[in-house]
């Protein structure tokens, strides 16, 4: 599977997400700078990673999700082509408008920075497929902004719909029905806080997160 | 021209930050403060004759964020 991750000025997870996709696919991923206005031909899977992007300017990923690449990530989006987006990566895909709500300051006003358990909401999806419905798995949260804001109806469609991939097992950031982790309406993208990438390997102190790319990887195909 | 472009959470929108200041405002001994949000304010200075259409525009496309926010326009 060939993969791209973006990397905007202030993004900082975009190495560990790469080195992450590098071990379970076997291949490098693309690097692919903001001001670029393509995806490398034949990609698989498009990471919007973790960090900083603009400093956080505006809002959490407001300013990302107008750079030139975003556009040609949300068509990719539209035609199927499977995007993640971790911590900052799911704020810029909330700005960009290819997940629903929005994502605040945490309810405590604190940085979280430490490993949370989540349960396994859909285990139907491209990205949780290798998962057990309700199973417990431990993802590293680092963030700042992480409050996921939806209104009422929303909510309830996004839970109706089996859109909901990831909760929180545990108080976190504040999260609107504990919601870590949204998928839109054709599943294809996937927005969630924690980081999947930095519990790949057993040396991370356990491979949890492993699963969401090898399961990518049976759908997309090597 | 001068326009500045008043951002405040939409009513219902949880405010941690709002809270955190008026539970300060308490701490502080002032009385009263039943409540407190926190919003922006963006100032612009854009060429003249630019149509409320444009600036519209703009506060939905960049400046707010509409699921979470309201916009108001003064034009200074």
């Amino acid at each position: 599977m060939k993969t791209a991750v973006i990397v905007f000025p202030g993004s900082n997870c975009d190495r560990d997400i790469a080195v992450a996709l590098e071990r379970v696919t076997g291949r490098a991923p693309a690097m692919v700078w903001h001001r670029d206005t393509e995806l490398p031909e034949g990609v698989g899977l498009v990471a919007v990673p973790g960090g900083f992007s603009y400093g956080d300017y505006l809002r959490s990923g407001a300013m990302a999700a107008r750079s030139p690449i975003m556009r040609a990530v949300a068509s990719g989006a539209e035609r199927g082509l499977p995007v993640l987006g971790v911590c900052n990566g799911f704020q810029v895909l909330t700005e960009a408008g290819l997940l629903p709500g929005a994502l605040m300051r945490n309810a405590g006003l604190n940085f979280v920075c430490r490993d949370v358990t989540l349960a396994v909401d859909n285990a139907q999806s491209a990205f949780t497929r290798r998962y057990a419905a309700g199973e417990r798995v431990v993802f590293p949260v680092a963030h700042h902004d992480g409050n996921y804001v939806a209104d009422a109806d929303t909510l309830d469609r996004l839970e109706g719909e089996g859109r909901v991939a990831f909760r929180y097992a545990e108080p976190v950031n504040g999260s609107a029905r504990d919601i870590a982790g949204v998928l839109s309406a054709q599943g294809n993208v996937l927005g969630l806080m924690p980081h999947p990438e930095r519990r790949v390997e057993p040396a991370h102190g356990g491979d949890d997160g492993r699963r969401l790319f090898e399961g990518l990887l049976e759908v997309v195909g090597a | 021209m001068k326009l500045r472009i008043h951002v405040t959470l939409k009513p219902g929108v949880l405010d941690p930050q709002g809270k955190a200041i008026e539970h300060a405002l308490a701490g502080l001994g002032f009385q009263g403060v039943a409540g407190a949000r926190v919003g922006k304010l963006i100032e612009l200075d854009v060429a003249e004759g630019t149509s409320d259409a444009e600036v519209d525009s703009m506060c939905r496309q960049l400046l707010a964020n509409t699921v979470i926010e309201n916009y108001r326009v003064e034009r200074a």
